[in-house]
């Protein structure tokens, strides 16, 4: 307990002393030189790291990470004998409560663990970081996305089944889980106590970052863009004044995560779904009315996807972007999504990891490509009527659009070239996917947070205060080498995180084929009968 | 007709309901069965936080309901010499009542009228017309 205060207590006065002062310079010197001011601190000492991280393999320019991740798919895909194909049905089976027993109830369920972690990964991914993935990757990037998406359910199905089997049920009837746990406890089991150790600490580390980062700061810079975009542009009165988009939602996040409202909480889990099913319906109604065109969509996405159709990169451009976004969007690998998993009821571990299958393809092979196809249909990338390449953008280092339009505004564009309205229903969406994931990362940078520096509520409460104030942060400057870094941090979580999962796959396995068996044997009791009529 | 089986839909505040299905067991010799049912939907959602703690927030509604409610109502009926018990559920209140009235082969349920403007009152008026509507045996209203 010393130790923790004698750490929180000189990072605590140091915040506090560098609040006034940046605050003054915000009223002296206007938006860029408080920008430049952080970057010019951050910068030195991040970019090594971030350096690192999206490093190139040599020859290439296909990050290692990206590779990392994909390969861990794979070798999942093929250990559990292509498990996200066999096993969906029963994951479908589950979520609708057929194995649930009645005594149970009251219980976190099946369907409200997958429902919450579904809310935390959707968001800006699938919308902006779709966006950037056509425009610098061209349509078939798409196909390399829904087939990262595909062998990701694989690296899910394994972390999440982790992530129960080695929870911590605390005497008070709290339950938690994550990497950090199975890490810690797992590879003890296993003989390796020390690695395990150091991969727990690694990924709690990475995880307080990210969930800064690219669970906040990034959020909170888009949700403000996308403001700035709907009350004008550049004469919107927010153009300019991030720290006022930056404050409220600040306040909003303060009330729910510090003051514990959570009718806010709730009101905005209930919100993300309908949000959700709302911009699938608005993507199905733009496929549906250019139904002639679907077909040369997906001709181009598959064409796309091997030769580039005009893209720079040709096929390791567009393979790089759509592997790197589709892993942005649905977190597979990373880790972070086995800590809302695991406070699910369940005898059997391994259920809640047919469950978390779902996950990876409801956000990549369903709403990931719904976004695809809208941006290719719609026709806002421009090509050339002759050869029906695309027509490449040099300077800007994507396909030309009208404005140079990429993210969250290409994708917006496309939607408002045939629903003229959505782009505001759009902005909505945004803001509030960028709030639940807020909520969501809150959570998963807590737990990583607590477990760093032990349980504790003054602990927790300066977590929660740093939180707050990053979001203010994030809203109100360009974050170059901030943001750069909390990507990387996010991609940092997955090398700790998967080594664990190589060393522990065999403890999966052997869940995985005794309650198959058992399945089969009908020694799974299933309750759906008795409802009644 | 001394194994007769009343059942009494129990919100937590219509005290009414509970005494006249007594006054009637008492007369026809029948024992009462108290269900009491804590609003829950599986389908909900919850935020990260509210997964680690439901089963304690669960553990924390069971021992609540139990101890300030069910445990001292039976004691009083049992005094008053009825044959009682009692059951604490979660779920949604109409399915579970029915359930019970069914698996417990019950003669009768008495159910309490919404008159009253509390949320868990309202949520009540909503069961009172389910019973009256899909019950299997006669079902009591009580106003």
């Amino acid at each position: 307990m010393r130790f923790r205060a004698a750490f929180l207590l000189p990072a605590l006065m140091t915040t506090a002393h560098a609040l006034p002062a940046w605050a003054q310079e915000a009223e002296e010197g206007g938006g860029a030189s408080i920008d430049q001011w952080i970057d010019s601190i951050v910068a030195p000492v991040t970019s090594p790291f971030v350096n690192f991280i999206f490093a190139s393999l040599p020859g290439t320019n296909l990050p290692w990470i990206v590779l990392w991740l994909i390969t861990a798919a794979v070798i999942f895909t093929f250990y559990f004998g292509f498990v996200q194909f066999r096993m969906v049905p029963h994951a479908i089976q589950l979520v609708r409560g057929h194995y649930t027993s009645p005594d149970a109830a009251g219980e976190v369920t099946h369907f409200q663990a997958l429902a919450t972690a579904v809310s935390g990964t959707v968001g800006l991914g699938n919308i902006a970081g779709v966006g950037v993935a056509i425009a610098v990757g061209g349509p078939g990037a798409t196909f390399w996305m829904i087939l990262s998406g595909l062998f990701g359910m694989a690296s899910k199905f394994t972390e999440c089944t982790l992530g129960v089997k080695y929870r911590e049920e605390h005497p008070d009837g709290r339950v938690s889980g994550g990497p950090m746990h199975y890490l810690k406890k797992g590879m003890a089991e296993i003989g390796k106590p020390g690695l395990g150790k150091g991969l727990a600490i690694g990924f709690a580390i990475c995880c307080v970052l990210a969930s800064w980062g690219g669970g906040n700061m990034f959020q909170a810079n888009q949700a403000h863009a996308q403001l700035v975009v709907i009350t004008g542009g550049e004469e919107s009165f927010l153009n300019g004044r991030g720290w006022i988009t930056g404050v409220i939602m600040a306040a909003i996040v303060f009330l729910v995560i510090i003051g514990g409202i959570k009718s806010i909480a709730r009101v905005t889990e209930k919100l993300v779904p309908f949000m959700g099913i709302l911009y699938l319906l608005a993507a199905l109604i733009v496929i549906i009315a250019n139904i002639d065109h679907v077909g040369a969509a997906f001709a181009e996405i598959f064409e796309g996807a091997f030769t580039g159709l005009g893209v720079a990169g040709g096929l390791i451009g567009a393979l790089i972007q759509g592997l790197r976004r589709a892993t942005f969007s649905n977190e597979a690998g990373i880790g972070s999504a086995a800590i809302a998993h695991s406070a699910v009821q369940t005898k059997h571990p391994v259920t809640e990891g047919f469950v978390s299958m779902l996950e990876p393809f409801i956000d990549t092979v369903v709403i990931c490509t719904a976004t695809a196809l809208v941006i290719t249909i719609s026709g806002v990338l421009q090509q050339d009527p002759t050869t029906g390449l695309y027509v490449w953008d040099e300077a800007a280092g994507r396909i030309a659009t009208e404005g140079g339009l990429t993210g969250v505004e290409l994708t917006s564009a496309a939607f408002g070239s045939r629903i003229s309205w959505f782009p505001y229903v759009l902005a909505v969406a945004v803001v509030l996917f960028a709030f639940s994931t807020m909520i969501s990362w809150s959570y998963y940078g807590l737990k990583a947070w607590l477990f760093l520096f032990g349980d504790n509520p003054s602990s927790e409460l300066f977590f929660k205060l740093l939180f707050c104030f990053f979001v203010i942060v994030g809203a109100a400057i360009s974050l170059g080498s901030v943001l750069d870094f909390s990507d990387a941090s996010l991609f940092a979580m997955a090398i700790f995180n998967i080594i664990g999962c190589y060393f522990l796959m065999p403890i999966v396995k052997r869940e995985m084929t005794s309650y198959v068996s058992k399945l089969r044997s009908g020694a799974i009791p299933k309750y759906v009968g008795e409802q009644p009529a | 007709m001394a194994n007769e089986l009343f059942i009494v839909a129990y919100d937590g505040v219509d005290r009414d309901v509970v005494d006249y299905a007594a006054v009637r067991a008492k007369a026809s010799g029948a024992s009462l069965h108290i269900v009491h049912v804590l609003h829950w939907s599986p389908y909900s959602f919850l935020t990260p936080q509210e997964l680690e703690e439901r089963k304690m927030r669960r553990r924390e509604e069971l021992e609540r309901a139990r101890s300030t409610l069910l445990d001292p109502l039976v004691a009083e009926l049992k005094g008053g010499g009825l044959s009682v018990d009692c059951e604490i559920r979660f779920g949604s209140p109409t399915e579970l009542i029915l359930e019970v009235a069914k698996t417990r082969q019950a003669s009768l349920i008495f159910v309490g009228r919404s008159g009253k403007s509390s949320i868990e009152n309202k949520i009540f008026g909503s069961v009172t017309l389910g019973l009256a509507q899909a019950a299997p045996v006669p079902t009591v209203i009580v106003p």
